[in-house]
């Protein structure tokens, strides 16, 4: 066995995360007197630092994966690594607010954060199974304790459910991994599947290797049947946690999906394929029927995000570039706007979790035209209603599967988007059409409104000129091997 | 000058001002609104000006790329049916925001709204691109959606959830046939493309035609509304505030339609061949149940939103005659019904503003007490039922010539409409104006600025019914057009058969 060669470059982004992330735990450590704002800067630049890196990336000329084959330097891996440092841009604003409000803030806020965030750029990079299950581990055991960072008998609860079925799902995901060397002999995902091609019989362990990866990644992308906790994790985190997780493991477990499924078993896309029209289907409309019957806005957003992770699996059933950068755009847009919505979720009453209950939207509008606005914007797109991201998301990935083939699977899609309409414009109702019932002061604090502004404004941009991002995301949804 | 994209887009101004503006006050709102308005309809003018009456197909038309992945273009044109409706639209806009001066909650957002409507409903005349056309269509959702649910009567919720989910039902069926357009565009010269004339170039198989015929079908009949599908109408009309019934009635209604001649009968010809039957019984029976209905009706507003769907069932059943009188009498009618239902909605507003109700039971002595507005109820009343000298009469009569002229039937069926149509707006007149004022309360008449709304209306009713020509000139080039590539058999523009020629065809 040769000596790997040690390239750090690819990995620099992921080293700045750590090394920021150490810093910051060490700080808070030792600091006595605790002064959150220094350790709020230092997260930013590392974050910032990383998304330079990453950006460098872009031209990366060396090998097509480094470190022995464990991580790979393409363009789709510094596409993913973007969204998701942008998302940790938002949640460790949104969280700093979010804690320092309640009186619960705990210097290691900011390091969990960015042990997140770099579990979540590494799983996209990752072009081994092995790596992807540490990467995925780190980002898990992160966003366990952050889930439980509240003393609310909710959050507990939510942690503690995350963590029991996301230990299932690592185990799933790790008996994947080894059904996969058991059929191939390798780990390396282009080593899978260059023993994968061309090979007609002894599939079996192969396919139940398949299988349980995409149990392992139903999990963490909340697919349905693999959605359970989502709900209770989503209403129970603390709402800037919820921003931060309903977004960032979304894009992260997607983007280490996509690489898996397009690259290991790519040679056997023709029996997954249906495996992920089933997904897609049942998810689609089992999120959006479900999200009708919520009467928590966190609960209904969390079925909604499963209703979206149906989309992006839309746009997975077309293999190949197409279908990837059409779900990478739904990712972008999903990004902003799940982002955009638990952040105006997280301001609508100053005095922090108590103003979850759709009813406390009733006359949103009376009491802040701006916040009702900005959800306005970020649900409408979540319907897919233009001009707005989530509809040239939902056109792209609805094209992509009738360009396929699937006609079917776009036809579920859209009447699935009809039932979602219902509830997102329920929550437009409560709030432009009926008078506020209870009284809470929303909070319109700059820096969280400030903040909230990137996502509004990439809603409106990218369901305008989406031109800007698509040249970009076609670049980066090839992956060689 | 892009003519087409100032028109369309000029409003969005304003709806940019408004939106930004958060001090600005309520007087200055509307003044604003009504600037920009005013403004979008000279702009339109000048698009009338430069729009040229004896050539059918596409002008003005501007293209850009939008999007290159799949390849989308900002694609825009006019020709003879989207020009008046465009016209439409700008005429009544200004028309409508002066009816409303008196909303006081929230005008900031309401004109804002407006305004979003207008580009919304020009866009989707123009549009020449499907999924442009889309984006349009569905953009008009979320702003009417407001307008009727904020500002609506008591049920206003229930109406406008019920208005908001069917088209959006609708358009589900449509966005698929759209994408799956295109998906089958690939083998035409330029590629695959949203294009809409070029589009109509592919041949696909006569199966898939129907299929996608029939997707855009469900999509334009929610929004015409065709029979049975048009239940959300009376509700979202009958709580919508003035303006949003005025629009609702007069320009968001002929999207459905328009969008039945521009892209079911261009796009799929011989499925609309196949299906023009069972569509113009549906239409028929449109005419026929919405006047019934609206006979029955003692609510003056419901009354008002029945009679739209007796009157866009004259639309669809000139549109699927096939002949060129009945599809330009079918685009009249649009304009016309635009107009006098329109004004009929103003008036209905103005009633109710002084007595309070829209119980027809608990009207009664308008004549007396308002002999003004009682008189121009007439006036447009006479207009929308028909009266030869005014406007809907070219319509009507263009469409049963020429639907009698395929089918004897179908034509009778709809004249019955026409008389149907007399007996609810005089009944309905009657009820309002004669007898005595139930509360002996005095109105006032029309005020200034109810004679300011009103007064445009009425001319161009006036004008319409005396002088057709002016519209017919425009419109007839690209109706003969559109027929006559939905029906090859039916006569094209060609000069008169010679003598010889008759004699060797003749035996």
């Amino acid at each position: 066995m040769r000596t790997p060669t040690i390239e750090l470059a690819p990995v620099v982004p992921e080293l700045i995360l750590v090394g920021s992330a150490v810093v910051v735990l060490l700080w808070g450590a030792f600091v006595r007197r605790l002064e959150p704002l220094p350790l709020l800067f230092v997260s930013i630049a590392g974050v910032a630092g990383a998304a330079a890196a990453s950006v460098m990336l872009w031209q990366w000329e060396g090998g097509l994966t480094v470190l022995g084959g464990a991580v790979a330097a393409d363009r789709f891996a510094v596409v993913a690594r973007l969204v998701i440092l942008g998302v940790a841009f938002l949640g460790l604003l949104y969280g700093h607010h979010y804690f320092q409000r309640s009186g619960e803030l705990r210097a290691e806020l900011y390091p969990l954060m960015l042990f997140a965030t770099a579990g979540m750029t590494l799983i996209t990079a990752s072009a081994d199974l092995i790596t992807m299950f540490i990467a995925l581990e780190i980002l898990s055991l992160a966003l366990y304790v952050l889930t439980g960072s509240s003393s609310r008998l909710g959050s507990v609860e939510g942690a503690m459910k995350y963590f029991l079925l996301g230990a299932f799902s690592s185990a799933f995901f790790l008996y994947g991994v080894a059904m996969a060397y058991g059929a191939t002999g390798s780990t390396e995902l282009s080593a899978i599947s260059r023993a994968l091609a061309g090979r007609t019989g002894e599939l079996a362990l192969a396919l139940a290797a398949v299988i349980l990866l995409v149990v392992g990644f139903g999990f963490k992308v909340s697919a349905v049947p693999f959605h359970m906790w989502t709900p209770d994790v989503y209403q129970g985190a603390p709402t800037a946690v919820t921003a931060f997780m309903s977004a960032g493991t979304k894009v992260a477990a997607f983007a280490a999906f996509m690489r898996v499924f397009n690259v290991a078993f790519q040679p056997l896309s023709w029996d997954w394929t249906p495996v992920l029209w089933a997904l897609a289907a049942i998810s689609m409309v089992v999120g959006s029927v479900l999200a009708i019957a919520q009467t928590d806005i966190k609960r209904m957003l969390a079925y909604s995000s499963i209703a979206h992770a149906g989309f992006i699996l839309v746009g997975l059933t077309a293999a190949g570039q197409a279908g990837m950068s059409a779900s990478l755009f739904y990712l972008v847009a999903y990004a902003a706007m799940i982002v955009g919505a638990f952040g105006v979720v997280m301001l609508v009453s100053a005095r922090g979790e108590e103003a979850t209950a759709l009813g406390s939207y009733a006359g949103l509008y009376r009491r802040s035209p701006l916040l009702a606005g900005l959800l306005s914007l970020f649900l409408l797109s979540m319907a897919g209603i233009p001009p707005t991201a989530g509809f040239i998301a939902k056109v792209g990935v609805f094209q992509v599967a009738i360009e396929a083939g699937y006609w079917e699977l776009a036809l579920i899609g859209v009447l699935a988007s009809v039932v979602a309409a219902f509830f997102y414009i329920r929550v437009m109702v409560l709030m432009y059409m009926r008078e506020p019932v209870a009284d809470h002061e929303p909070d319109e604090s700059p820096m969280p409104l400030a903040a909230l502004a990137v996502p509004a404004a990439l809603t409106l941009v990218l369901g305008v000129l989406p031109g800007l991002v698509t040249d970009v995301l076609r670049d980066a949804a090839v992956i060689r091997w | 000058m892009p003519w087409l994209t100032v028109t369309t887009f000029l409003p969005l101004v304003g709806v940019a001002v408004l939106v930004a503006w958060r001090g600005v006050s309520d007087e200055l709102a509307r003044r604003i609104t009504l600037a920009v308005s005013l403004a979008t309809f000279v702009v339109s003018l000048g698009m009338l000006g430069r729009f040229d009456a004896g050539t059918p197909g596409f002008q003005l038309v501007e293209r850009a790329t939008w999007i290159e992945g799949p390849n989308v273009q900002y694609l825009m044109g006019v020709d003879g049916v989207s020009l008046w409706l465009v016209l439409l639209t700008t005429f009544l806009m200004p028309i409508a925001i002066l009816a409303s001066w008196k909303v006081t909650d929230r005008v900031r957002l309401f004109m804002a709204s407006l305004l979003a409507l207008e580009v919304g409903m020009v866009g989707s005349f123009l549009a020449l691109d499907l999924l442009l056309f889309f984006l349009f269509f569905e953009a008009i959702l979320f702003p009417m959606y407001l307008v009727i649910g904020v500002w609506g009567g008591d049920r206003r919720v229930y109406a406008t959830v019920k208005f908001f989910l069917f088209t959006m039902f609708g358009s589900a069926f449509l966005l698929v046939a759209i994408l799956f357009l295109y998906s089958s565009s690939g083998s035409l010269p330029g590629g695959p493309t949203f294009d809409v004339r070029e589009l109509a170039q592919l041949g696909l198989p006569a199966a898939t035609a129907r299929w996608l015929f029939l997707a855009f079908f469900v999509a334009f009949a929610v929004k015409v509304p065709l029979f049975p599908l048009h239940t959300w109408l009376p509700d979202a009309h009958t709580e919508a505030p003035t303006a949003g019934s005025v629009i609702l009635a007069a320009v968001l209604l002929k999207i459905g339609a328009y969008g039945l001649i521009r892209y079911n009968l261009s796009l799929f010809p011989e499925a609309s061949r196949s299906f023009a039957d069972a569509i113009s019984v549906l239409a028929l029976i449109g005419i026929v149940y919405g006047a019934v209905v609206a006979l029955m009706q003692s609510d003056v507003k419901r009354l008002v939103a029945y009679s739209s769907v007796s009157h866009l069932g004259f639309v669809v059943l000139g549109t699927f005659a096939f002949t060129e009188q009945a599809m330009s009498g079918g685009v009249l009618q649009m304009v016309n019904h635009g107009l006098s239902t329109g004004a009929l909605f103003l008036l209905v507003g103005m009633i109710y503003e002084r007595t309070h109700t829209r119980d027809l039971g608990a009207m009664g002595g308008l004549g007396s007490v308002t002999p003004w507005l009682a008189g121009t109820f007439l006036f447009v009343a006479l207009s929308s039922l028909g009266l030869p000298g005014l406007n809907n009469f070219v319509g009507e009569f263009l469409v049963i010539l020429g639907t009698l002229g395929r089918n004897v039937w179908f034509g009778s069926i709809a004249a019955v409409g026409v008389v149907l149509a007399a007996i609810y707006l005089l009944w309905a007149y009657q009820r309002l104006a004669h007898g005595a004022a139930p509360d002996g309360r005095r109105h006032p008449d029309l005020s200034l600025r109810e004679v300011l709304v009103l007064a445009p209306v009425l001319a161009a009713i006036l004008a319409f019914g005396v002088y057709p020509k002016v519209l017919l000139d425009r419109v007839n080039p690209t109706a003969a057009e559109i027929v006559s590539q939905v029906d090859p058999a039916y006569p094209r523009f060609e000069p008169p058969p010679t003598v010889a020629a008759q004699a060797g065809t003749g035996e």
